[in-house]
């Protein structure tokens, strides 16, 4: 069964009602943890963004300093680096760090050890009640994957060519909020980790969303997990305003389709300038 | 319409003790019935005790009886370790049926229903919302007896509402209470040496003190609150986050594969962990009690005071057995301290919580009397 829709909004405001924030407590109420964000940023992610794929940022200036804004990126590598990396980038190079979260796949809160890990890291199951709660109630970042596990799943053959953005779940959540969508355009993660074949067998036996074989997975085993130091650019778009389509414009379905359809275009374009304008896939 | 002329069921169970001792001290509620199949577990002073269990004919007798204008139905079982599922099952569902039987007609005097809930009526599932609001369905049907059950008994509540519109029903989904009083299977697994968990999973709990409990049951009765609305204190924890407030370690002895056989292993030593539970410690569940505080309830604890609370407690249980016994209902006891003209106190017969009107309406009704003549009410009480 499908889950539902995000609740249209309600006659009388509720975000005057949100909880309270407890400076004591290191655990939001999403399950989010400082310490383990503060300790993975202190030893792997900030030597990634620095040292390892040498992140370039273009366009901080498109994601708002304040208020929700909806963050949509293309998506790659077996184990995808982008997010954090997008997440990095807004907090090193944006006049106003802010924090963003990220959703994922129902099935990390229900696999052992990821649900706690994706959870803590600041994942949010792709619900559009969670996603509609973080951009209208609580004035957040969301970033989101519409291609999904289709695009992680993709070969390495395909890289850069955007896979279907999903039924446009993104841009009725956005809609409904009515706050901006920020497109972002990510080079390098498609190398970082490339999958050229999937075992089947292993993928159910494991009940993992598929089991890769990557230059140095499974053959290396946990060290399957490292990076290809490829250079890594991060262009983000100017933000598409959602507020001002009329009335209720997400029960057009047709006008959703045809937002979802153009940022993934605009994404699309931007990617075909980049990989052009690349001379070397590790030096940029 | 603030209640009057209240109807308690479920008296002996906790809420419904504490509910009833918090609208003691409310003058204008003119008359308090509990019925339970059970003695009262706390001490009350002018709550009227009948010992019954959900017989519909009986029930009606007392509403009819007694004029009652607001029923308090806090005798939901949501707790599978605290009885069997048969007794669950006729307890939550044909004993809401009966309730709900009692109470409608075309002739009832009942102009309110409060129903206790639960959240489990959300379950927890892997694909639910962080926040569920009271609009939303569960995603998936119920997997435990209990949550049927609970299911069940709000759909004959629904259907209740739907028969009977000029009575206001409010439903109430609370989270899982703990305070030290309260005895569930959460505060038994709490209070355990170490806090068995399943190994990969942090869930996501929210907690709501005692206080607040009978503290909402409360806001319901004296407030119109038609329609759902969800019952938690702020905040959400993660179970880590809850073991560490306790000072204790988590265990992860249940496996992430073949849990239910585990578990069934740790009920053999005598740990309570009933299928419901086993459920919230894989996937936890939030609810958003934002609907509730807008009705203008403000919570007395969050969900993180609460469980310190439930930590000092627990410390200071440690030291021994508290001074004084329990509360212990003795049936003529109570009733020779309500009725017998033998006890003495200030106002013995509740003259202090008349208004003037009533007061003068008494005064008139005692003159009227043949052969007596009073003077006018006293001015010293009418002003009380």
């Amino acid at each position: 069964m499908k889950p539902q829709l995000s609740p249209a909004p309600r006659d009388e405001d509720l975000r005057a009602y949100l909880p309270a924030i407890e400076p004591e407590r290191t655990i939001s109420d999403w399950g989010r943890s400082e310490r383990l964000e503060g300790l993975l940023d202190a030893t792997v992610v900030s030597f990634l963004y620095h040292y390892w794929f040498r992140c370039e940022v273009e366009g901080i200036e498109h994601v708002p300093s304040t208020g929700g804004a909806l963050l949509v990126a293309n998506h790659a590598g077996a184990l995808p680096p982008d997010a954090s990396m997008i997440t990095k980038a807004i907090a090193e190079e944006h006049p106003r760090p802010r924090k963003l979260h990220l959703t994922v796949e129902h099935f990390f809160k229900g696999y052992p050890f990821f649900s706690m890990f994706v959870a803590k890291i600041g994942g949010v199951p792709a619900h559009p009640a969670n996603v509609h709660r973080l951009l209208a109630d609580e004035d957040q970042l969301v970033l989101v994957f519409p291609e999904g596990a289709k695009a992680s799943a993709k070969l390495y053959k395909d890289r850069y060519r955007l896979r279907r953005f999903g039924r446009g779940g993104f841009v009725e959540a956005a809609m409904r909020a009515g706050v901006p969508i920020v497109p972002i355009a990510v080079v390098g993660a498609e190398e970082a980790m490339p999958t050229f074949a999937h075992v089947g067998l292993l993928k159910r036996l494991t009940g993992l969303i598929y089991f890769p074989i990557t230059p140095l997975f499974p053959h290396l085993g946990l060290l399957g997990a490292a990076y290809l130091p490829a250079k890594f650019k991060l262009r983000f778009l100017p933000p598409v305003p959602t507020h001002r389509m009329g009335a209720e414009p997400w029960d057009d379905k047709g006008l959703v389709q045809a937002v979802a359809d153009d940022i993934r275009v605009r994404i699309q374009d931007e990617l075909v300038d980049m990989v052009g304008r690349r001379r070397s896939v590790w030096l940029g | 319409m603030s209640a009057r002329r209240v109807l308690i069921t479920g008296l002996s169970s906790y809420w419904g003790g504490r509910l009833a001792q918090a609208l003691e001290q409310d003058p204008a509620v003119e008359a308090i019935v509990g019925v339970s199949p059970a003695d009262p577990t706390c001490e009350l002073t002018r709550t009227e005790y009948v010992r019954v269990g959900t017989q519909h004919a009986l029930l009606k007798r007392i509403v009819q009886a007694a004029r009652i204008d607001t029923v308090i139905d806090t005798r939901l079982i949501v707790d599978s370790g605290a009885s069997s599922a048969r007794t669950a099952h006729e307890n939550n569902v044909i004993g809401t049926m009966n309730i709900l039987a009692a109470c409608g007609g075309p002739d009832s005097p009942v102009r309110k229903v409060v129903f206790k809930s639960s959240a489990h009526f959300y379950g927890c599932e892997r694909d639910d919302p962080a926040y569920f609001t009271e609009t939303m369905r569960r995603p998936h049907p119920p997997r435990t007896p209990i949550e049927q059950d609970i299911v069940e008994a709000e759909r004959a509540v629904a259907a209740f509402g739907g028969r009977n519109p000029g009575v206001t029903v409010t439903v109430l989904r609370f989270v899982n209470g703990l305070g030290p009083d309260l005895a569930t299977s959460h505060s038994a697994l709490l209070s355990l040496p170490a806090v068995p968990a399943i190994l990969g999973f942090d869930p996501r709990y929210q907690f709501i003190a005692e206080d607040d409990i009978s503290g909402v049951l409360e806001h319901a009765t004296r407030h119109d609150l038609p329609g759902v609305y969800n019952a938690a204190g702020d905040g959400v924890l993660a179970l880590s986050e809850v073991v560490s407030l306790l000072g204790k370690p988590a265990a992860p002895v249940l496996p992430p594969w073949g849990t239910g056989l585990s578990a069934s292993v740790l009920r053999r030593l005598g740990v309570k962990l009933p299928p419901e539970m086993l459920q919230q410690l894989r996937y936890g569940r939030a609810v958003d009690n934002r609907k509730l505080k807008a009705a203008g309830y403000a919570f007395r604890a969050t969900s993180r005071e609460t469980v310190q609370a439930f930590a000092e407690h627990l410390r200071v249980r440690s030291l021994g057995p508290a001074v004084g016994e329990g509360y212990q209902y003795e049936r003529e006891v109570e009733e020779f301290l309500r009725y017998s003209p033998a006890v003495r106190g200030d106002d013995r017969l509740g003259l202090g919580r008349m208004t003037a009107d009533q007061l003068a309406e008494l005064a008139r009704a005692l003159n009227a009397l043949p052969g007596r003549a009073l003077p006018g009410p006293d001015p010293e009480r009418a002003r009380r």
